[in-house]
């Protein structure tokens, strides 16, 4: 009997492994579609031609579809995807859960240790690298550098808000269409409250204090709101409750904005002639500051992580070291021209001469990162990590409905102070849900 | 008059159906009952433990509730108001005689056939885009400043997207029953001189109440629900966070279960009222 | 003098109609037409009606970026299974009710409208979960399952004022001819019944394709329909007014075409007993 067993075991081992020779992984890769990522895309059959037994499937989402469809399948464990493209936010709040795979195996020629320490502490927990960075990037200034000499301004290398008012007033020229300032307005965790959480640490506001006490309603919100709110009001475009990041990149290359103080990937759209009408004039500076220390400048990678209880986590794996290795940014330099690698992750790529000539953006890309501190964000201590967010599971929902009271502020639907009123009483409740 | 037989065979006809409803309709009810009853947090490990009804006391007394409720009432009742007013319009004009009447009605049938996230991106940006839309365009061309339709107008932009897709629906619904409509009552009425208007209350309109129940009910039931159009455009801001929108944003964006579920309990419950109310004025114009 | 009216009349009419179905049709061809445009043409101010080099690159980019074909396919096979599944279901409930009335059918019928009234983001959690256990993420059964339950009670219902206009007095004169119940339905009913069940078919055929949330929620990959497609088009970087244009083109055309030929069918089957 037991013969028989060990026999039936064997030949179905044998027929296991001799289909497994010729059989395809499939690797599902959850995605966001982000230039970079669809370049990746295109790039990929590179990847499948070296790896004969790897097929990739793509899922390439709108932003906010994905982070819904890739939050409910690692909360509910669906095993949909084997890959999947996270941020900053995600990835220690589900490192900690357990819900991603480690990392660290990576192997040597993938080189850890030339990631930018910035941006690799924010994507580790406790000593385990949990995602890889696909492209990393702070914010700082954009401008016009014609519009900022014809109002006879010069722009610092470090301004203050007070400098970026006075400039915004003086290129406002709104007969033909010419706003200040562009900045985002569109409610949302990761639209203007990623803009407005960061610019709040540069006032000295935090979200919770030691407790988890919010302080939304406290004084260096409402200054903060209140400045942000009289930029936009006075200097910035029509609509712009609505806008997001593509909105004012649009309208920004389209010459329609004399600043623009958002992602530093941005940089390499604006000054891209072929999609930019002011593509010669675009100048940079540091995001500004109050003269408190912090800066407004925020820190995020989007990165590609390996959620546990994936079929395929090898066959991930070696797909993520691929997309995130310096061949790949070698390979895109190659195809696209340097200006186009995916930036922000690694130390060799802003030391590379090529890219210094290539990406006039690079040097303040690189302080800008340098210059945000995810454990120390603002003036003040915080229980929590994290620049333009704070990394509990409960942010992202808090953060969404306090954006879009102040967005509504800012559609002139109600005050301030008001919109800062209802965002305490609302983190509140939530906060209390949570259990804090 | 049916016999014992064939009512027996009937019922096992009938099993199917009314056994995979009874199924889809009970097993999420009682699994969103369970959980309305815990804390559930997927984020913070799941399930973790019974709270009573304090799910259902913490999503009523949120700031967020009565504005929902209104939100969706408010967006129901507008395009249920504007598809059956101009629907009605649509059909008297479309029965008249003309040239390439099979044309225009292809033409004003074709919104129903746009899925509804491809009309909310199309309508958010390409028309109502402050800078960049047609409207925009328009209103400059007449010297005015452009609307920022989905902030300032926002509650009205949504019901005029969502009305654009059930428009078609109303209007051929009305249209196929003013077609049946009696010609010659009309036109012994006209005899009599009772003018257009008269004409129009004392025939046309009770003639069209069956239909227009109809369309009211088939439309209730899917605008209680609708989802894409907020997602695509406001995201929920601007007064614009119906019932359902509150309930995603509970399940789904603050990963609160939960809280979600005793949401989606009350949504149950409103859709309820609202379905006795209706069920009533269908189940009487179903006896006619 | 009466024929001068009537002609003037049917003028006004003609113009009045045109120009209404004009604004209607009016966001669905300016889709179109944007979608053969430059992104910089796309929001040129004044704007450009037909006087612009038409352009194919929109449809060459979102082809050469997405597997177009496989998520045509899958909305196919959805919405196609789907839809005949339910009429699988529906048609002997539906021939029952009509034909057998008991004092609970209207009630049934409005239990089943009742259930579509449930908030699909509500149970999306226990329905996740459920798939999970089933095994049934991201594959075309489970959808086909699922959008068949959601469109069952329409289908009924639809069936249901079909077969009640089919006279009684033809069945009692087959019955009395001794024909058997499976001969009744076979022979008598179904040809009676067919166009009944077309434009059911047609009606929920076009309910399933477009479909966004359950669609959307329970796909990845392999089972991903256009509604997916769709979602990785709206506001990318930059200017994308066209390529979304395009995208949308390719997502509604099928459904439009299938539309505007059988037209007829699905009107009448419109009207869901509305008409008497």
């Amino acid at each position: 009997m037991s013969q028989i067993k060990s026999l039936y075991a064997a030949t179905a081992i044998s027929a296991l492994s001799a289909t497994g020779a010729f059989a395809e992984t499939t690797v599902t890769i959850a995605t966001v579609n982000n230039g970079d990522m669809i370049r990746m895309q295109g790039l990929a059959s590179e990847f499948e031609a070296q790896h004969p037994d790897i097929k990739l499937e793509w899922v390439t989402l709108e932003e906010n579809v994905l982070r819904q469809r890739v939050t409910q399948d690692v909360a509910a464990k669906g095993g949909q995807f084997d890959v999947m493209t996270i941020g900053t936010y995600e990835v220690p709040i589900w490192g900690q859960q357990g819900w991603l795979v480690s990392l660290n195996d990576m192997s040597d020629e993938w080189d850890a240790d030339d990631l930018l320490p910035a941006i690799r502490d924010g994507l580790t927990v406790d000593g385990e690298l949990y995602a890889a960075p696909f492209y990393g990037e702070s914010s700082m200034v954009m401008y016009r550098k014609d519009l900022m000499e014809k109002a006879g301004l010069e722009m610092p290398e470090a301004p203050t808000w007070e400098f970026i008012q006075e400039a915004a007033a003086a290129m406002t020229d709104k007969e033909n269409e010419i706003y200040g300032i562009c900045l985002r307005g569109k409610a949302g965790w990761g639209e203007n409250m990623a803009f407005l959480t960061a610019m709040a640490n540069s006032f000295g506001a935090r979200w919770f204090d030691e407790n988890w006490q919010p302080e939304l309603n406290g004084p260096e919100w409402t200054e903060a709101v209140n400045f942000y709110m009289d930029l936009m009001q006075n200097y910035g475009p029509p609509g712009a409750s609505t806008n997001g990041f593509n909105e004012n990149l649009s309208l920004f290359q389209q010459g329609k904005c004399g600043m623009w103080i958002d992602a530093t990937v941005a940089a390499s759209f604006v000054t891209n002639p072929d999609d930019s009408t002011v593509a010669d004039q675009v100048g940079f500076a540091l995001a500004p500051d109050n003269g408190l220390g912090p800066r407004g400048n925020w820190l995020w990678a989007w990165s590609l992580a390996v959620p546990a209880g994936s079929d395929a986590t090898e066959e991930a794996k070696s797909f993520i070291e691929w997309a995130t290795s310096k061949e790949y940014t070698a390979m895109v330099a190659e195809k696209e021209g340097w200006a186009n690698v995916p930036p922000g992750t690694r130390t060799s790529l802003y030391e590379n001469a090529e890219y210094q000539e290539a990406a006039p953006f690079a040097e303040m890309t690189l302080s800008s990162i340098n210059a945000a501190d995810p454990k120390n964000p603002s003036v003040k201590p915080v229980p929590y990590t994290g620049v333009q967010f704070v990394a509990i599971p409960e942010f992202a929902g808090i953060a969404t409905q306090v954006g879009q009271e102040i967005s509504a502020a800012l559609a002139g639907q109600q005050t301030v102070e008001e919109a800062l009123e209802k965002a305490q009483a609302l983190t509140l409740d939530e906060i209390e849900a949570a259990g804090y | 008059m049916a016999t014992q037989n064939s009512r027996s065979a009937a019922r096992l006809m009938m099993a199917p159906a009314v056994i995979l409803l009874l199924g889809w309709m009970l097993v999420p009810l009682v699994m969103t009952l369970l959980f309305s009853f815990k804390k559930y947090l997927p984020l913070r490990g799941g399930d973790l433990g019974w709270v009573g009804f304090d799910n259902y006391v913490r999503f009523v007394t949120s700031s967020a509730f009565w504005p929902s409720v209104s939100a969706t009432l408010i967006i129901v009742g507008g395009v249920l108001a504007i598809t059956v007013g101009l629907g009605v319009l649509l059909a008297i004009l479309l029965n008249q005689p003309m040239w390439g009447q099979g044309i225009v009605r292809i033409l004003v049938i074709s919104p129903f056939f746009v899925m509804p996230t491809v009309s909310a991106l199309v309508w958010k940006n390409m028309f109502m885009d402050p800078v960049n839309g047609l409207f925009a365009h328009l209103w400059k061309f007449f010297g005015a400043a452009p609307v920022e339709w989905l902030s300032q107008a926002s509650l009205q932009s949504i019901i005029l997207i969502v009305s654009w897709q059930w428009l078609p629906f109303a209007t051929l619904i009305l249209l196929t029953a003013i077609q049946s409509l009696d010609r010659e009552q009309l036109e012994a009425a006209e005899m009599d001189g009772a003018a257009p208007l008269q004409r129009f209350g004392y025939i046309t309109l009770p003639h069209l109440g069956r239909a227009i129940t109809v369309v009211v009910l088939i439309q209730t039931i899917f605008l209680l629900g609708i989802f894409a159009e907020i997602f695509v455009t406001t995201q929920g801001s601007f007064g614009t966070r119906t019932l359902t929108y509150l309930i995603y944003q509970r399940v789904l964006e603050s990963q609160n279960v939960g809280l979600g579920s005793a949401g989606g309990v009350y949504a149950i419950i409103l859709a309820n009222i609202i379905a006795i109310f209706l069920m009533r004025m269908v189940g009487k114009n179903l006896d006619k | 003098m009466a024929r001068a009216v009537t002609s003037k009349r049917k003028i006004i009419n003609t113009a009045a109609a045109w120009t209404v179905g004009l604004l209607i049709f009016f966001p669905i061809l300016w889709t179109i037409l944007t979608s053969f445009k430059t992104e910089a043409t796309a929001i040129a101010d004044p704007p450009v009606f037909i006087g612009f080099e038409w352009t194919l690159a929109n449809y060459a980019t979102v082809l050469e970026r997405s597997d177009y074909a496989r998520f045509l396919w899958n909305s196919i096979i959805i919405a196609g299974g789907s839809t005949i599944l339910g009429i699988l279901v529906a048609v002997p409930a539906a021939w029952s009710m009509a034909f057998v009335p008991s004092k609970h059918t209207k009630d049934i019928l409005l239990w089943m409208l009742s259930t579509k009234m449930l908030p699909a983001v509500g149970v999306l959690y226990p329905i996740y979960l459920i798939f999970i256990k089933l095994g049934l993420l991201d594959s075309r059964t489970g959808l086909v399952i699922v959008l068949m339950l959601m469109n069952l009670p329409i289908i009924v219902w639809m069936l249901y004022t079909y077969f009640r206009e089919i006279p009684g007095e033809i069945l009692e004169a087959a019955r009395m001819d001794g024909a058997s119940l499976k001969e009744e339905i076979l022979y008598v009913l179904t040809p009676m019944a067919v166009p009944g069940i077309a434009s059911t078919l047609l009606l929920n055929f076009i309910l399933a394709w477009n479909e966004a949330f359950w669609t959307l929620n329970l796909t990845a990959a392999k089972a991903a329909p256009l509604t997916a497609f769709i979602a990785s088009y709206s506001s990318p970087e930059g200017l994308f007014y066209a390529k979304l244009s395009a995208a949308s083109t390719m997502a509604i055309v099928p459904i439009l075409i299938l539309g505007w030929f059988s037209q007829k069918q699905l009107v009448s089957g419109l009207t869901f007993g509305a008409v008497k």
